[in-house]
């Protein structure tokens, strides 16, 4: 596993997620710090292209070896494309949780509702609570 | 312990659950060798001319036959049959013996363990605040540990003092992951030294997240999840380590128990899709998983359900209801996962 990282371009979810913004697509995914609480994750069963996420809402789990998890929503929209390789490698999420690692990419429905998320050093400053 | 342990609170001490993750934890002990600190677990020593009759009240197993230096699981039944423990008890002297317990069960079995003691003439000795208990596990501990000990160890089933790296330890070829191996008894302070040597010579730490996952690969209980006072030892299928005509307390309840088709059984299973069943799911139709957990070896969810008698033949298909998601499974024989050379050896609960 990796060391701890949180990439400054990432926006993120007291919830352990983050959303890296392109326009009006964002791409999700679970925080190093997510991945490392739930170890070595075994199953991914994430929503159907199509599906209507609403933001901080649970959408899919993620199970590890030692317990099952709650992924939230950062934002709100549309699912546009799932990470299929997660199906057959979801210990992708371990290994790079912020690249090959990532979830889905959602076209969002309101960009206001980043002004809900956090920068990188306030949530690196929720892990120290 | 160091080693980058991730601790976790249990029945008052800091447990290791996990150090470089528990598939690879898992990995080690399977392949080569895994280390595990099981201080936690408690010992009550018996001791004295009644010692042996004392135990023959309380276990369920036939305490004579544990030859000296031997070693026997067995049950804790109350009156009822409902199960109080699951206990290995190891024959030191020709009227001692230690009986290894449950960490959450350990003060409650001592009591108990006295309050039935009353009359028969043996000393009842609390063991736990004299030994770490570190469990050495896989294909290879045996040439680990002998190369620092000073005799040949002690065989699968039988338990001996040797020096290990300079320390006297109790060494028992027992073990809770279907593997070979064996465990270590030593003075807590000197549980650090033996622990560091081993590690040196190639032993990996492994966590409590990885004996859940490698016990439940080759289907041994775990007290207060597949064993409790609500079932008894038929229910949960181990019929084998109860002899009735000892009279062990509960021996009564066991004999009826056997004598009839309980209504549920304590049987394995795997999940034929996707999904992990966790402790505490309902089966529909009737049931509960006591036992849930992803089985790195099988790469699939694995576990132990009580099921309806009537639905617990091996094979038979069935559905948990994993937080709200149906999920397929299938009932199998147990072990769940079986070593290429051979079958598991019964093993420490």
């Amino acid at each position: 596993m990796a060391e701890a990282s949180y990439p400054s371009d990432l926006l993120y979810h007291p919830e352990h997620d983050w959303a890296r913004l392109d326009g009006d697509v964002a791409t999700f995914g679970l925080t190093w710090h997510a991945q490392d609480a739930l170890g070595d994750i075994v199953f991914v069963d994430p929503p159907a292209v199509g599906a209507q996420l609403s933001a901080n809402q649970p959408y899919t789990e993620v199970e590890s070896v030692k317990a099952v998890s709650d992924v939230f929503a950062p934002l709100s929209g549309e699912v546009i494309e799932v990470n299929q390789r997660l199906s057959d490698s979801p210990e992708l999420i371990n290994e790079d949780p912020y690249g090959d690692g990532w979830l889905l990419k959602v076209r969002i429905a309101d960009a206001s509702e980043t002004s809900g998320l956090l920068e990188r050093d306030a949530y690196v400053a929720t892990l120290d609570e | 312990m160091a080693a980058g342990a991730r601790l976790v609170p249990f029945a008052g001490w800091e447990m290791p659950v996990q150090y470089e993750g528990v598939i690879a934890e898992h990995r080690a002990v399977r392949e080569s060798v895994g280390m595990f600190d099981v201080s936690h677990m408690g010992q009550i020593e018996t001791n004295g001319p009644e010692a042996l009759a004392l135990l023959q009240r309380l276990c369920s197993n036939d305490v004579s036959r544990i030859d000296l230096g031997g070693a026997q699981y067995s049950v804790l039944c109350r009156e009822d049959g409902g199960v109080l423990d699951d206990l290995f008890t190891y024959r030191l002297d020709p009227q001692r013996y230690l009986t290894v317990t449950n960490a959450a069960n350990h003060e409650q079995d001592l009591a108990w363990f006295r309050e039935h003691g009353d009359g028969f003439d043996a000393q009842i000795i609390d063991r736990a605040p004299d030994y770490a208990m570190l469990a050495v596990q896989g294909p290879l501990p045996r040439e680990i540990v002998q190369a620092v000990a000073n005799a040949p160890l002690p065989a699968r089933m039988t338990v001996g003092t040797r020096i290990i790296d300079g320390v006297q330890a109790l060494v028992a070829g027992t073990g809770y992951t279907g593997e070979d191996g064996v465990e270590l008894l030593v003075a807590p302070e000197q549980a650090r030294s033996v622990w560091d040597a081993l590690r040196r010579r190639g032993a990996r730490p492994a966590g409590l997240a990885a004996r859940d996952t490698l016990r439940t690969e080759v289907c041994y209980h775990l007290y207060g999840n597949d064993l409790s006072t609500e079932h008894g030892p038929i229910e949960a299928g181990l019929g084998w380590c109860c002899k009735e005509e000892t009279g062990f307390i509960g021996a009564d309840a066991v004999r009826a128990a056997r004598a009839s088709t309980p209504p549920q059984q304590l049987v394995p299973f795997v999940l034929t899709g996707p999904g992990v069943a966790r402790p505490g799911d309902r089966v529909v139709g009737g049931g509960t998983v006591t036992s849930g957990t992803f089985s790195p070896c099988l790469e699939l969810g694995i576990g132990m359900a009580y099921l309806p008698t009537e639905h617990a033949a091996v094979g038979t298909e069935f559905t948990i209801d994993v937080r709200g998601k149906e999920r397929s499974a299938r009932t199998a024989k147990r072990p769940l996962y079986r070593r290429s050379d051979g079958a598991p050896r019964r093993a420490l609960g």
